[in-house]
């Protein structure tokens, strides 16, 4: 593969809940180390996306590739087949997703949560597991929690501990929903300093779904708008958020901006 | 009055033989809630119609009927058990089918960001179950569980109509023997209750510890 090659290549999906078309043939693609930010009104569709790069959600309809390979369907004989547990097991090594409310394992330790998927998915040994395992915890700050249960850590905490589980398997891609849009917010910017970090520091695939868009301004190398599951616009940060072009984009920024939060 | 030491003799005897079978037949209860309340949530439909296939029929049967099964009529069919073997089994097969409803409803209260976050970390579904699943359920089985086992506890009296000699047929001897009702059967009252308030005590205590796990810091 070339590096010039997506990393991430949506072709025409399509998704519904019952009757409700969230989304009609959307097509979007993504480049190798490019740190996206998808932005747009309540319903659009964020969620859904990254949902479905996770593997949580099935499309009804389209394609999707990952590091040029299918991700719902298999190639054999130079037929497409639907992808079955195996080949989605093999694909979800590359994409890792922290969720909105963390989802720590509550019976386990902060390094037990961390170490519990490389030491049964790559059968790391539990030593060179918690090393690693301790490495990410130092670089998120939670190494002195390391011990801890999660029912004892605040809401940024314990999505500082999601983030390092989630890198723990080194995944291509990171998938960030809303990541801190539960917390209170003096706990925000805690959170959003981690990730900046990584951002900075870290050659991996990032998509984030946020609210927050002075986040988005700084974490993101493009932006995308999102409306009733289409791309309304796509850019640069500052196009997007100083000169946007599209009246429905004008129209959430202000919206946004009317709400009280800060671009 | 001496020969009531011989006769409490007797009671406490039987009182082994209830807290064997009571023993017994949870580890077989328990194995089979797991097997049968795990079983109706397979993605396989045999398996799943099996494990409701057995539920029914053991809840819907009365466990007298399954106790003179298993002791009078499989051996025409070339089983033939011993008393405790029969009550072992018609015990557990019984409790087990309410129990594997503790199980499966245990299991589907754990919300779906737990299975989610699985799917995100690509654990395998017997692996997120056996790590993550199971043991976040247990907690909410636990209780429900202890009120099974009261009921097992309850329930061993059915063996002593198989001629078992548990507390309950041994508080028969002793009142055919001695003429006196009131005696016997009021120790056995008591040590019915006194059985069951140890499995009370034992399952909260185990449940207390259980919960305090999900706090503090770990060794
Ligand atoms: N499991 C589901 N069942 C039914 N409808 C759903 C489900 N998940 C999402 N939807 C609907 O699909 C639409 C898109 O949802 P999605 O969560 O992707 O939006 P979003 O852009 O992430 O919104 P928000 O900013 O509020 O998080 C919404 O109308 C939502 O109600
Ligand atoms: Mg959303």
């Amino acid at each position: 593969m070339s590096a010039s090659a997506p990393i991430i290549k949506i072709d025409g999906i399509s998704k519904s809940f019952g009757s409700f078309k969230v989304l009609d043939g959307l097509s979007m693609q993504v480049m190798p180390g490019e740190k996206l930010a998808l932005i747009g009104p309540s319903g659009s569709g964020k969620t859904t996306i990254l949902r479905i790069l996770m593997t949580l959600e099935r499309i009804d309809g389209g394609h999707i590739q990952i590091d040029g390979e299918q991700l719902y369907h298999m190639e054999r004989n130079g037929q497409l087949l639907p992808a079955d547990e195996r080949h989605l097991t093999r694909m979800r090594q590359k994409i890792g997703m922290v969720f909105q409310l963390f989802n720590l394992f509550p019976h386990k330790c902060v390094m037990d949560n961390v170490t519990l998927a490389p030491m049964l998915t790559k059968g790391t040994p539990r030593a060179a597991a918690e090393k690693r395992a301790m490495e990410l915890l130092e670089m998120v700050g939670m190494a002195d929690k390391a011990k801890n249960m999660p029912a004892q850590l605040s809401g940024g905490q314990k999505q500082r501990v999601a983030i390092a589980r989630a890198l723990a398997l080194s995944p291509k891609i990171m998938l960030f929903d809303e990541v801190t849009s539960a917390l209170d917010p003096e706990l925000v910017e805690e959170v959003m300093n981690v990730m900046r970090k990584l951002a900075a520091e870290t050659d991996m695939t990032m998509l984030l779904v946020t609210h927050e868009m002075g986040f988005a301004h700084d974490f993101a190398d493009r932006v995308l708008f999102f409306d009733r599951g289409k791309i309304v616009e796509e850019g640069k940060p500052d196009e997007i958020f100083r000169h946007p072009k599209q009246e429905r984009t004008q129209g959430f920024l202000k919206k946004i901006i009317a709400a009280g939060h800060r671009v | 009055m001496t020969q009531w030491s011989g006769y409490f003799g007797l009671i406490l005897q039987g009182a082994l033989v209830t807290i064997e079978l009571t023993l017994m037949g949870s580890v077989l209860a328990l194995f089979m809630a797991f097997l049968a309340g795990m079983g109706r949530l397979s993605r396989f439909f045999v398996l799943r119609a099996l494990a409701t296939a057995y539920i029914e029929f053991f809840r819907g049967t009365s466990i007298f009927v399954q106790l003179f099964w298993a002791y009078f009529v499989l051996p025409f069919i070339g089983i033939s058990l011993t008393p405790l073997q029969a009550g072992v089994l018609a015990l557990g097969l019984n409790v087990g089918a309410y129990a594997a409803e503790v199980v499966r409803g245990a299991i589907q209260s754990i919300g779906r960001e737990q299975y989610e976050a699985c799917t995100a970390l690509n654990l395998g579904r017997w692996q997120g179950m056996r790590h993550v699943i199971l043991p976040q359920a247990l907690l909410v089985m636990l209780p429900t569980f202890g009120n099974n086992a009261i009921e097992l506890l309850k329930a061993t009296a059915v063996v002593s109509l198989i001629s078992l000699t548990d507390l309950t047929f041994q508080a028969q001897v002793v009142r055919s023997q001695t003429g006196n009702t009131l005696v016997p059967f009021a120790t056995i009252l008591i040590i019915y209750f006194v059985l069951a308030l140890l499995i009370s005590w034992g399952v909260r205590s185990l449940e207390r510890r259980m919960a305090r796990g999900l706090d503090g810091v770990r060794a």
